[in-house]
């Protein structure tokens, strides 16, 4: 975790300045990655946010955090994604942490259908991006305090689910450098497992008990 | 005692004023048991509640908060009620909400009814409002989660109006405009302390210090240093709007007994079967002892334990947090009103004094 590589790493947008957001942008800032912050207006109404909660990140509106970046993080709350402009990521890497749990979201029309994960509908809006699912099962609060280097016997497994290899490859590095061990699937549609109510979601696991809990989910 | 000082100048002085330091403890109304583990009824967690409130006057504790839920578990739908029950028999003690859900109330009548506590207790309200991490309010209530952080801005802007004293004028859309309108009843004395309970939005800390109100921080898994960052926001958040230093709290979960073993021992069956059920509710992990324990250590968030234990920890969080007020959210569904009484009791008479001495 040293920001000599910087450069070479691809740039983070961080979308959300709620719960969320503001920690995984301080957890890229200390991964060595360039990372900006927008939330859905002005950068001016996040910019003390910033400043406090993630110093080196950089507030900007969304479309310029967005242009600037290779690496979307959303991080919005689920209920607003509805009114979330597809437009702005065409072309773009999304990684979705966000989750569809109506007992705390209220129910959502949008995501009523049982036949889909909450990322496959996110990525059938989000028709021109690539989307990869991923730091939607662990609670922010734990996000900082669980992190450990490579190599920690107690380093926690996070599951990376997507459909474009490539881009579950990026991904996985992100969580590598932050700090869990990276678990691949090879599809959002799989990516159900790490859902609210599957058997990775909210347990702290290492590498072997994460892939032990998925396989005998699947099996 | 904390004041809420509405629309105040900043001092020039650029270090947090200190504030007095104040302990208090929190109920959620946990059903309670009899000493041979029946569960009492919902008229009787509240009737155990009242004595609760008494004997923490008693014993010197600062103040006593009730947050309203709305479940079978937690049967205090009517905290104010309580709360009024409780002033009636004590003289020292302040009485408030921890929390009042803002987002599915009516902001004139919560003004009303701890104005009206405020009246009957001799100035001993205070309210944290909260933006509702209890939700079972909002379909109760017929709102919708979706609108939960438009509720809760346009509410406290209100409230905030409110306790300004005087007629009101003021338009959103989440009820009906108020025109060079008077509510009563008047205070006696200005606004009474009011706080934002924050959860871990960085966005209700700006709110908090925007409106004047203090920052109660809801410290209930993980560790607790996290939330100095949170501390520190709220500090130049109010330099920002030229605001005086106000009060920051903690409130966090915990069980106090005579020794580590035993306040173990009471606390953990009822918090497994109260967050296993939580869990299927909400979707995450059920505790572990492994997990459990590390709560209760020294970088978790519970404070269960000896009064030594939990005084140690108490006064090291104080401090690292920046914070001048300790809430203890006492209880668990099951728990017997026995065993609440004894944590009740030596939290006034050993827990407040030991931290007060390591403060010193």
């Amino acid at each position: 975790m040293t920001s000599s590589a910087a450069s070479s790493l691809p740039r983070v947008a961080v979308l959300g300045a709620g719960h969320v957001g503001p920690v995984i942008a301080r957890l890229a800032i200390d991964a060595g990655y360039r990372v900006s912050i927008a939330a859905s207006d002005d950068p001016e109404n996040i910019a003390l946010i910033t400043q406090v909660l993630v110093p080196g990140a950089e507030p900007r509106w969304a479309a310029d955090a967005i242009e600037n970046s290779d690496l979307v993080v959303l991080s919005i709350p689920l209920h607003k994604f509805a009114a979330f402009d597809p437009a702005l990521v065409a072309g773009k890497l999304v990684v979705d942490t966000m989750n569809y749990w109506p007992p705390i979201d209220g129910v959502r029309e949008m995501f009523e259908d049982p036949a889909y994960g909450s990322s496959e509908i996110v990525a059938r809006r989000l028709a021109d991006s690539t989307i990869v699912k991923t730091l939607n099962h662990l609670g922010y609060h734990e996000l900082d305090d669980d992190r450990r280097r490579a190599g920690s016997p107690d380093r926690r497994a996070l599951g990376v689910a997507g459909d474009d290899p490539a881009a579950v490859t990026v991904v996985a590095d992100f969580i590598e450098r932050i700090g869990y061990d990276p678990v691949r699937l090879g599809s959002l549609r799989a990516g159900r497992l790490l859902e609210p109510g599957g058997p990775v979601f909210g347990v702290a696991l290492r590498r072997t008990e994460f892939e032990s809990a998925l396989r005998s989910e699947a099996a | 005692m904390t004041t809420a000082p509405l629309n105040t100048p900043a001092d020039s002085a650029g270090e947090p004023a200190p504030f007095p330091l104040e302990f208090g403890i929190d109920t959620f109304g946990d059903r309670t048991s009899d000493d041979s583990g029946r569960q009492t009824t919902h008229a009787q967690t509240i009737r155990d509640g009242v004595e609760q409130g008494v004997l923490a006057d008693q014993v010197g504790e600062d103040f006593i908060g009730i947050g309203e839920h709305h479940t079978d578990d937690f049967p205090l739908s009517a905290a104010d009620v309580v709360l009024a029950a409780i002033a009636a028999r004590t003289t020292r003690i302040h009485l408030g909400s921890a929390v009042t859900v803002l987002s599915s109330d009516d902001p004139v009548r919560v003004f009303q009814r701890y104005s009206t506590l405020n009246a009957v207790s001799g100035g001993r309200a205070e309210v944290i409002l909260g933006r509702g991490s209890s939700i079972d309010s909002f379909p109760l209530f017929g709102y919708d989660l979706a609108d939960y952080e438009d509720l809760f801005e346009e509410k406290t802007n209100l409230f905030a109006e409110l306790l300004k004293g005087g007629p009101v004028t003021w338009q959103g859309k989440t009820r009906a405009s108020l025109h060079d309108q008077d509510v009563v009843p008047h205070t006696e004395s200005g606004p009474f302390p009011t706080w934002i309970g924050v959860g871990g939005s960085p966005q209700s800390v700006i709110r908090a210090a925007h409106y004047g109100f203090s920052l109660m921080l809801a410290i209930i898994g993980g560790s607790p240093t996290r939330f100095a960052p949170f501390s520190q926001l709220f500090q130049q958040a109010l330099e920002r709007f030229d605001r005086s230093p106000l009060p920051v709290g903690v409130h966090s979960p915990g069980h106090v007994a005579a020794t580590d073993e035993r306040a173990r021992d009471e606390f953990w069956p009822h918090y497994l079967e109260t967050i296993r059920r939580f869990s299927k509710i909400r979707g995450f992990a059920v505790p572990t002892r492994e997990s459990f324990a590390a709560e209760v250590g020294p970088h978790g968030a519970l404070y269960v334990g000896s009064p030594e234990t939990v005084a140690q920890k108490i006064a090291a969080n104080l401090t690292t947090l920046g914070a001048n007020r300790f809430d203890l959210k006492y209880g668990m569904p099951g728990l017997a009103q026995s065993a609440l009484m004894t944590n009740v009791e030596l939290y006034g008479t050993q827990v407040i004094p030991r931290v007060r001495e390591l403060l010193a």
